[in-house]
């Protein structure tokens, strides 16, 4: 945090020297060049998806595969699904992370570094063989379900809630205020639900885009369990409509951007008005 | 920022263990009492994480006929077509760590020796964007730009060079490398980014004002100082590539054998008899694969901190 705030103050010091006046035009030269082939890698795709998506069979162009898409067959149930599974997920995220993130940094910073370690070893099992255990592991009442996938998809989405919320309450004096409230007459539920929870607002909201964004775009275990995610829904439409199905992506890509944008739009309200900061 | 809290944590646990080895009974039943809170949490990571992989590694180990212990399973996923499998798979990955790894370096390198601000915020917006986009709409991206018939295919085509007739397919090895680049360039940029900001403007000008050119500077005082971030940032891409399925799976419909695919063909149910637990022993294998890359990168991680801050 430190080096992000100063790093637009330091950029002065050494940048222009006396008589490297062509040094330096070269290195601006091969500069410009790196990120304009940069610049055509990264954005030749997505102008070459809209294209594809926008061609109409006579040849012409139409925005219409855009608004036709919540007619295809087979979208309302995928969509649908995946939105179930993201609210199950979330909610099994929050109500299993959120409390034990505060109880570990109020009461057992001893085990921090642990518990930080077991949210990270989902990264370590690659869904594809975490799925193969499930189905071996999991009952059958469980297997029949697509809510087993909300189950897992939980643990995948470990990693990204913990280090929203270890970053929400690091950048508050946990102490002072749980102490503040207690000796005031709080209770715990009290302290949690006024003043723990209105502070990790930004947290909590940051913690939930990236779960929802990780089920909405779930692909692996979905596929494998034998469920039509919106995702998996994706991939087989193409053999009916890849036109279809390009559009799709490009929204879902579109959509992926804008939640993240919303997130460092928040992270930075949360660094310009740090609620409860000592 | 990380370090201090780093050494705090570190410096803990002695000056708390002392005293704590001659509590009483009753100062031990206070401490078990404190981990009841942690409770929830290990039951659901227990439940949901420990036992499916528990039951990768039981499984890899046991005969599938018998149910008796057996090194079988393993044995068959290491040789012929798995070993194979293994081989693509770790190729693949190689390829698209390191060579995204020197592109986002020199990409990041570009933009943070930029005096503009507005540029540096704007590239690791996208990066933060680019580098999140992935899966089965990155496939069909591709598939619209890079397939048989499109648009850059297309234009150079043109301009009289068909790819596709020169060993390049979208549905093949090369392909699939070239669309892993799309995240893990943008990934390597961000990441490697704060290791350049941690590089003091005060050392490139006492190299210089010791005489040192350009070269000896990076050979010397840079090149030494970024490595082990270098490193640790191209296995972080390498983890990802080796574990990744979806964006292959959606463009090659699992013919590019590499072990996250065959693994899933396991689960399709095309398994011959006597094999069954050889998916769980290739599983097994990503995880120990990983799990070495993993520790490797927190020794690097160690050694990067020692110099930038």
């Amino acid at each position: 945090m430190v080096a992000l705030t100063s790093a637009p103050g330091v950029e002065s010091p050494g940048a222009p020297r006396g008589g490297a006046g062509l040094a330096v035009l070269k290195r601006s030269w091969g500069r410009w060049v790196v990120l304009l082939a940069a610049g055509v890698y990264f954005l030749v795709p997505l102008y070459a998806a809209l294209r594809f998506a926008v061609q109409t069979p006579d040849g012409g162009t139409s925005l219409g595969v855009f608004s036709g898409i919540p007619d295809q067959q087979g979208f309302p149930d995928a969509f649908g699904l995946s939105i179930k599974l993201a609210v199950v997920t979330t909610v099994i995220t929050l109500v299993l992370m959120v409390p034990t993130a505060i109880y570990v940094h109020l009461r057992l910073p001893k085990v921090r570094r642990l518990f930080e370690g077991i949210t990270i070893l989902p990264i370590v099992i690659p869904p594809v063989v975490l799925i193969v255990g499930v189905l071996q592991a999991a009952p059958g009442a469980l297997k029949g379900t697509p809510y087993l996938l909300a189950l897992e998809y939980a643990v995948l989405a470990m990693p990204f809630a913990y280090r929203s919320l270890d970053a929400g309450l690091q950048a508050l004096n946990l102490k002072t205020l749980v102490e503040a409230s207690r000796s005031l007459g709080g209770g715990w539920l009290t302290t949690g639900f006024r003043v723990l929870l209105p502070n990790l607002r930004s947290a909590l909201l940051a913690a939930t885009i990236l779960t929802v964004a990780l089920v909405l775009g779930e692909y692996t275990m979905a596929s494998l369990d034998q469920y039509e995610t919106f995702p998996v829904w994706v991939v087989v439409y193409d053999q009916a409509n890849a036109h279809v199905s390009v559009a799709v992506s490009l929204l879902a890509l579109v959509g992926t951007w804008l939640l993240l944008i919303l997130i460092s739009l928040i992270d930075t309200r949360r660094r310009s008005s740090p609620p409860g900061e000592s | 920022m990380a370090v201090p809290i780093e050494q705090s944590s570190a410096a803990l646990p002695p000056d708390d263990e002392a005293p704590a080895g001659r509590r009483s009974g009753a100062g031990l039943l206070r401490s078990a009492g404190a981990l009841l809170g942690v409770l929830p949490f290990a039951v659901y990571a227990g439940l949901f994480l420990v036992v499916p992989t528990a039951a990768i590694v039981f499984g890899a180990f046991q005969d599938p006929e018998t149910g008796g212990f057996t090194l079988g399973n393993l044995g068959i996923a290491f040789h012929g077509i798995y070993l194979q499998g293994f081989v693509t798979s770790i190729e693949l990955s190689v390829i698209t760590s390191v060579v995204p790894g020197v592109l986002g370096l020199v990409i990041a390198y570009a933009v943070q020796t930029s005096r503009s601000g507005a540029l540096k915020r704007a590239v690791s917006t996208a990066s933060g964007v680019f580098a999140n986009f992935g899966g089965v709409p990155l496939a069909f991206l591709f598939i619209a730009t890079v397939g048989s018939s499109g648009l850059a295919v297309d234009w150079l085509k043109g301009v009289g060079f068909n790819p596709y007739d020169h060993g390049f397919s979208l549905y093949t090895f090369s392909g699939i490398a070239l669309v892993y680049l799309y995240f893990q360039i943008p990934l390597m940029v961000l990441v490697i980014t704060p290791a350049l900001e941690g590089l003091r403007p005060a050392w490139r000008e006492a190299a210089d004002n010791l005489g040192a050119s350009g070269w000896q500077y990076w050979r010397l005082v840079g090149g030494p100082v970024l490595l082990p971030s270098f490193l640790g940032s191209v296995l972080l891409l390498f983890g990802g590539a080796f574990s990744a399925y979806a964006t292959t799976q959606a463009l090659t419909s699992g013919s590019l054998a590499i072990t996250p695919i065959q693994i899933g063909t396991f689960l399709n149910g095309n398994v011959l008899s006597g094999q069954e637990n050889v998916g769980k022993a290739l599983g097994f294998g990503m995880v120990v694969i990983i799990a070495v890359v993993m520790v490797v990168y927190a020794v690097l991680q160690r050694r990067a901190s020692k110099w930038l801050h």
